[in-house]
């Protein structure tokens, strides 16, 4: 069977599952609440072994200007750390019915001649909680972690959320497209 | 393999992986026991790693690491740069296999663009590939031996791995980042002096990977230290995601190089060398076989070099060669546009990976249809490799925390980035 045909196959027992094809590689895009459902139906069917996973912040993807802050339409003053365009949403606007975050799950099956990779992928809002999958692969542990750090998701039954890279206290999430850049807080400052 | 058909006594039971927190081995409620930070700026964690220890008398108890001494936002730093400068970024993360970085990021622009790279670049590519790959283990075997108390080999594998700077030198212009790769190919032919170089590099590597066996694999301190400690199965690879060397020395059979080809190892035909004890002997002991092997490619792929052009011949991406911006003004123009704007890159997520001299080095690459990339994510073994560390070392004596951390191989500037 193609890895097309398998991930057709793997999507049909999982609700509101698409099943997308690009470059050569296949996509399954499932709901947030069913990625560590999802990743034990990959798992059983053979895609035994997590590479990677990525977060992706979507904020501003595909408007005027979308290669950075320097051409939004906040313009230089995004490059100020205090500038009210610094903070929160509205920097530039991203399509009306997505949601701001992705996550990209890579799965493995080494066992197939070819071997085959397939890509869960989520959507998240902010805040919105997703489901770890620790349970199913347990070197999920850290790269949870690292997408909780630098990008805020936040994994609901994680046994150990925390800032990975960054010491704990740390203001913000600074792999997020809104996080001011060109400009560092003093940290720790109300220390001394 | 033969030379590990040998018996071993198990000094502790294979590794499982710990529960609850895969990454943290939580030490028990007892007031006998002391806590010690080893690291971050300590010999023997191979960079700026913390580990945050345990110990009941010499036995570790506890133990779970604090990352990001080196976190320097790179990945951060390359969405605000064009395609073509960001390159620069991806091997100033993993400093010794900056080769790899460089060129899993190229290879995933290029899947994206759907650009072809001609039959040389992908053999250069490989020679590098290699050559960097040799470059890494001979600082691992360097320094893990100085961890071991071996202070000497660090010296022989440093002068061997000026012979590797020497020839990173001659064809990329600087020793450590040259930024040699491409999107499209790589950034220069080899110079007519390379072959010559090379081979002789070649011949005196081979015969120093033997005196290297014999200094360690010989060697009954050595041995004594490593066999039967830190013992990976194939299951626990698997759980835990460790890739490359490190689960290749436990019996999985798998290598990128071989098992999914990419560029001039589809051509290369390379036979993935598995040990099957997976201690930290074995370990070891096969990075200094992965180091022949190596060899034994680069001469190859120098035989098997093909002629033709080493970069992809599209205007629209790569720069038009330096002679033609005298005579020609299209050249100029071109030039111009890709320094000043860069080249827009059609939208969204490619997947590329490459062997590292760690494991699976992935690059996750977001593009929204601009000049700059919207989101890049490196797949660092380095990462994912430090989350075993506290179950492989569970109620081991320090002095072998030290052995089976060094084994592991890991790179800080490639966990933290």
């Amino acid at each position: 069977m193609s890895a097309r045909a398998d991930a057709d196959a793997l999507a049909a027992g999982l609700a509101d599952a698409t099943v997308s094809e690009a470059l050569g590689e296949v996509t399954i895009d499932v709901e947030a609440a069913q990625i560590a459902e999802a990743c034990s139906a990959a798992l059983e069917a053979g895609y035994d072994f997590l590479c990677d996973l990525a977060a992706t912040d979507y904020l501003g993807f595909g408007g005027e200007g979308v290669a950075g802050y320097w051409a939004s339409p906040a313009g230089a003053g995004a490059r100020d750390i205090n500038h009210p365009a610094s903070s929160g949403l509205g920097l530039v606007v991203r399509p009306p019915g997505t949601k701001r975050f992705a996550l990209s799950y890579q799965l493995l099956d080494r066992s197939a001649r070819p071997a085959r990779r397939l890509r869960l992928r989520t959507w998240v809002d902010d805040g919105e909680p997703v489901p770890s999958v620790v349970g199913v692969f347990p070197c999920a542990d850290y790269q949870e972690r690292e997408a909780w750090d630098l990008m805020g998701i936040h994994f609901s039954d994680h046994p150990h959320l925390e800032r990975i890279f960054l010491p704990e206290g740390w203001d913000g999430h600074p792999h997020r497209k809104d996080y001011p850049i060109g400009g560092e807080p003093v940290q720790f400052s109300d220390e001394v | 393999m033969s030379a590990l058909s040998d018996r071993r006594t198990l000094r502790y039971p294979p590794a499982e992986v710990l529960s609850p927190i895969p990454s943290v081995l939580i030490p028990p409620d007892n007031p006998d026991t002391m806590l010690i930070n080893l690291g971050p700026n300590h010999p023997s964690t191979h960079g700026v790693l913390r580990l945050v220890t345990t110990l009941d008398g010499e036995k570790v108890v506890g133990l779970h690491n604090e990352l990001g001494y080196v976190h320097t936002g790179i990945e951060k730093n390359m969405e605000q740069k064009s395609y073509w400068k960001a390159i620069t970024y991806a091997p100033r993360a993993d400093y010794n296999a900056f080769f790899a970085n460089e060129l899993v990021y190229c290879m995933a622009v290029e899947k994206l663009l759907g650009l072809e790279v001609p039959r040389r670049g992908e053999w250069i590519r490989a020679i590098f590939t290699e050559l960097q790959r040799i470059h890494n283990h001979l600082i691992f075997l360097g320094t893990g031996s100085v961890d071991l108390g071996g202070i000497a080999l660090l010296f022989y594998c440093f002068r061997e791995r000026d012979r590797v700077l020497d020839l990173v030198e001659l064809a990329g212009g600087v020793r450590m980042h040259p930024r040699y790769a491409q999107v499209g190919g790589v950034a220069e032919d080899i110079p007519v002096a390379f072959d010559r170089e090379a081979r002789s590099f070649i011949k005196e590597m081979r015969a120093r990977v033997d005196e290297y066996e014999d200094l360690i694999g010989q060697q009954p301190i050595f041995r004594d230290r490593t066999r039967g400690i830190g013992v990976i199965t194939p299951e626990f690879a698997r759980q835990m995601g460790l890739t490359g060397p490190n689960a290749r020395a436990s019996g999985v059979n798998w290598d990128l190089r071989a098992h999914e080809p990419y560029g001039a190892y589809r051509e290369l035909q390379v036979q993935p060398i598995v040990f099957d004890y997976g201690d930290v002997y074995d370990r070891y002991l096969i990075r200094l076989h992965e180091i022949r092997q190596s060899v034994d490619i680069i001469e190859r792929a120098l035989d098997g070099l093909p002629s033709g052009p080493w970069i992809a011949d599209d205007r629209k991406v790569v720069l038009p060669p330096r002679h033609e911006l005298h005579t020609s003004m299209e050249s100029l123009i071109h030039h111009f546009k890709l320094v000043t704007e860069g080249y827009r890159v059609p939208a969204g997520e490619a997947y590329a990976c490459v062997e590292g001299p760690r494991g699976e080095l992935g690059c996750n690459l977001v593009a929204d249809g601009s000049a700059k990339p919207w989101r890049v994510h490196f797949r660092s073994a380095s990462l994912v490799m430090l989350q075993s560390v506290a179950a492989l070392c569970k109620d081991v004596l320090l002095a072998d925390l030290i052995a089976i951390l060094a084994s592991l191989d890991p790179n800080m500037g490639d966990c933290d980035r």
